[in-house]
């Protein structure tokens, strides 16, 4: 049943589905495909329920859109598990090392590993963070590594998200409609928990706290409000975590520290969990005309008074065209070959590859260097004979801005259709919490799969649905 | 040489203000040819929130204005040592490494203008280069007093042919840049030797030649930084050197006055 080219993590193997697969497999060839569908159905209605809804750019017509949700969970081995979690350990440490060098010393300028110019030109570098040294010198408190995989043992990280990782929500609710609608699944196969997610985000943001706070630090969710195409996450992790959700105009700078508004007056804040961009953090210190953030709230930082996660700047570090130095930063840093391959980049800047890029346009994924959700890229051999054209022409005129890829063939997991199971493409975020207590990963992920046939674009923003994840212990 | 100085600034506000907040650079630095021997800041219809040295080791001051105010004063008053160095401030130190002063900043975008009075400049020794450079945006720049507004950047002092010494400095250090030096922004208090009281603080650049380090330029006084030049702030552009940046609630309208005093003891 697999399509051949592509890697199906269920029926890659003939007569029979992969180990992982096996139990859930023989479960579902058992049940009846009417209450399959029914289930289904009742997943959606679930998901419009809560209210897990996602704001599409340019489509008012559709302002609100579900993701769609496929009952057929992603289903990882404890084995693969294991390989895979010490690739994104090795990683996210190497992010974080990065980020301290870049912001102090340049070792790995001065060392010619990375260029000046990748640094000095980049956009996403933010000169006041230059001497700055986070609260327990952890920049990137939650990481985002979004990961895709071509074979049985062949993973890659398609991009690192250092700044302010989002899905997580996804995956705590795909959890628990699966197991509230399948929970005799749960009670036969020995899945690994996720829903403790939010407890151990707290801990993670509670520990990174700065030093000398009497008693149990407070930790509080900064949202830029109810329009963010994300606000539902922001309130359904504030609620989970018992902290505030607050914005910017709750909070102002109060005997050196950051305050919330209380009906008594004014509390102390200790960690920001901020899911509010940089540049709009703080009108006084970054863009003036920004309403979303608090005047003064980075000289707090920088007086030491607040925590904020992730730290200013780290936008350095996923950045897409420091992605292809990926395995030089690992290496550099930790002394070891990256455990997770990077998919091959040309850089676009670089004349000989832009030549090449130009000549192979209709088969490679081209991307903007500093674009995200799906957003202005170009996947060639989905394109028609004219966006590749008119994209030629964007790509002449900023070459720079733009960095090729070659089409993966992504593996494939099943989705439930009305025919019955379908390969569809899928890849895997998983979410990564550091703190000066150490690294936490949770197993798994948000699974996202593109949801039509031979699409390899799962950008919900593109049309794309979820899974729930699964990590077994063997 | 000893400087006693005293800086007080004054804004007046037509209506109570309930809540701003106010970043001060306006201690002067302690480094090889200056130290600071007392520094006081008083601060009334404000209170002071915090303090940090920031990316440029500048000493930065969070004040915030008190409910309901409606004047607020800056003042503050101390000695320096200051030691002449012939311009020279020496070996670069601090966080910023020194390829972030050879960026373009938004204040400091070379355009037409600027690489116009670049091309002018012939070739030579890194030093007489940047002298001429400071000595043709003199010419070219004219120095006047309110010519320009405060948010002009290099090329619109360029095209106006007028300025202050903001102006000038932010040429410069354009030019400089596309001439391949690393520059950047200084401001501080300048002794005028024929009276005590000044115009205001005062602004000029600095630019980095291997072999000697910074050395500072005053365009629009047509010469190098000596012992009577007090550096305060320094920065990529004046948005990082300022001596105030504030934000505030409601639209009272301010008027602002500055008195500076520099005198050797």
């Amino acid at each position: 049943m697999s399509e051949g080219r592509f890697f199906d993590e269920m029926w890659a193997q003939e007569d029979a589905a992969r180990p992982p697969y096996n139990s859930f497999y023989s479960w579902i060839t058992h049940e009846d495909p009417a209450r399959l569908r029914a289930k289904q159905r009742e997943a959606e209605e679930v998901f419009r329920l809560t209210g897990i809804t996602f704001n599409v750019y340019g489509r008012k017509e559709a302002e609100e859109r579900l993701i769609p949700f496929d009952i057929v969970p992603r289903i990882i081995s404890g084995r693969e598990w294991q390989k895979l979690s010490r690739g994104i350990e090795q990683r996210v440490i190497a992010i974080n090392a990065f980020l301290h060098d870049i912001y102090h010393r340049q070792e790995i300028l001065k060392a010619g590993r990375v260029p000046v110019e990748m640094i000095a030109g980049n956009e996403a570098l933010l000169p006041q963070m230059m001497g700055v040294m986070p609260p327990g010198g952890v920049y990137t408190h939650i990481v985002g590594i979004d990961l895709v995989r071509t074979g049985e043992d062949e993973f890659f990280v398609l991009e690192d998200n250092a700044r302010t990782p989002s899905g997580v929500s996804y995956m705590l609710e795909n959890r628990e409609t699966m197991l509230s609608m399948f929970p005799e699944l749960f009670a036969q196969e020995k899945v690994r928990n996720v829903s403790n997610y939010p407890l151990l985000l707290q801990k993670s943001l509670a520990e990174s706290a700065p030093s000398g706070i009497p008693g149990d630090p407070t930790v509080a969710l900064l949202t830029p409000g109810i329009y963010n195409s994300a606000y539902f996450e922001h309130s359904f992790l504030a609620n989970n975590m018992g902290v505030e959700l607050v914005e910017g105009h709750d909070l102002r700078v109060v005997d050196g520290r950051l305050c919330m508004r209380t009906t008594q007056g004014y509390d102390p804040i200790d960690v920001l969990y901020r899911r509010v961009d940089d540049e709009f953090l703080d009108p006084l210190n970054f863009k003036p005309e920004s309403t979303l953030g608090v005047p003064g709230l980075f000289d707090v930082y920088r007086s030491g008074a607040v925590t904020l996660a992730n730290a200013p700047g780290t936008g350095i570090a996923d950045d897409k065209a420091i992605y292809s130095y990926m395995p030089d930063i690992v290496e550099f840093y930790t002394g070891e070959k990256a455990i997770l391959q990077n998919v091959p980049t040309w850089r676009c800047s670089d004349p000989d590859s832009l030549k090449y890029v130009l000549d192979n346009l209709a088969e490679l994924v081209v991307k903007e260097v500093h674009g995200s959700g799906g957003y202005g890229m170009l996947v060639g051999p989905a394109a028609s004979k004219k966006d590749v054209e008119a994209f030629r022409k964007k790509l002449k005129a900023r070459p720079a801005n733009y960095i090729a890829q070659p089409t993966l063939a992504l593996s494939t997991v099943p989705i439930f259709t009305k025919s019955g199971l379908a390969p569809r493409h899928v890849d895997l975020r998983p979410f990564v919490l550091m703190s000066p207590e150490g690294i936490r990963i949770t197993p798994g992920g948000l699974t996202r799969v593109a949801m039509k046939k031979g699409s390899l674009v799962v950008n919900s923003s593109q049309g794309g649905g979820t899974k729930d994840t699964w990590v077994l212990d063997d | 040489m000893i400087l006693s100085i005293s800086h007080a600034t004054r804004y007046k506000f037509d209506a109570p203000v309930s809540y701003g907040l106010q970043q001060l650079r306006q201690t002067p630095k302690s480094y090889r040819a200056q130290s600071v021997l007392t520094w006081t800041t008083r601060l009334t219809g404000a209170k002071k929130q915090l303090e940090f040295d920031d990316y440029h080791r500048n000493r930065v001051e969070l004040i915030s204005l008190n409910d309901g105010v409606e004047e607020l004063v800056i003042e503050s008053e101390g000695r320096v040592e200051m030691a002449d160095t012939h311009g020279i401030v020496g070996p670069h130190a601090g966080p910023a490494p020194l390829w972030l002063f050879a960026r373009a900043t938004p204040l400091t975008q070379s355009g037409r203008g600027t690489r116009s009075i670049v091309s002018q400049i012939s070739n030579g020794e890194p030093l007489d280069r940047l002298h001429a450079l400071s000595a043709l945006i003199k010419d070219q720049i004219a120095y006047e007093v309110g010519a320009s507004e405060s948010h002009w950047t290099a090329e619109e002092a360029v095209a106006a042919a007028k300025g202050v010494c903001q102006d000038h400095t932010h040429v410069f250090i354009t030019c400089a840049r596309i001439m391949g030096f690393p520059a950047r922004y200084s401001s501080g208090f300048l002794l005028l030797d024929d009276r005590e009281e000044q115009e205001a603080t005062h602004a000029w650049a600095e630019a980095y030649v291997d072999g000697l380090g910074w050395v500072g330029f005053d365009v629009s006084n047509g010469i190098s930084p000596d012992e009577r030049y007090v550096r305060v702030a320094t920065g990529l552009d004046y948005s990082d050197a300022a001596p105030i940046r504030g934000v505030r609630m409601g639209n009272a309208e301010e008027s602002l006055s500055v008195a500076v005093k520099v005198a050797q003891q």
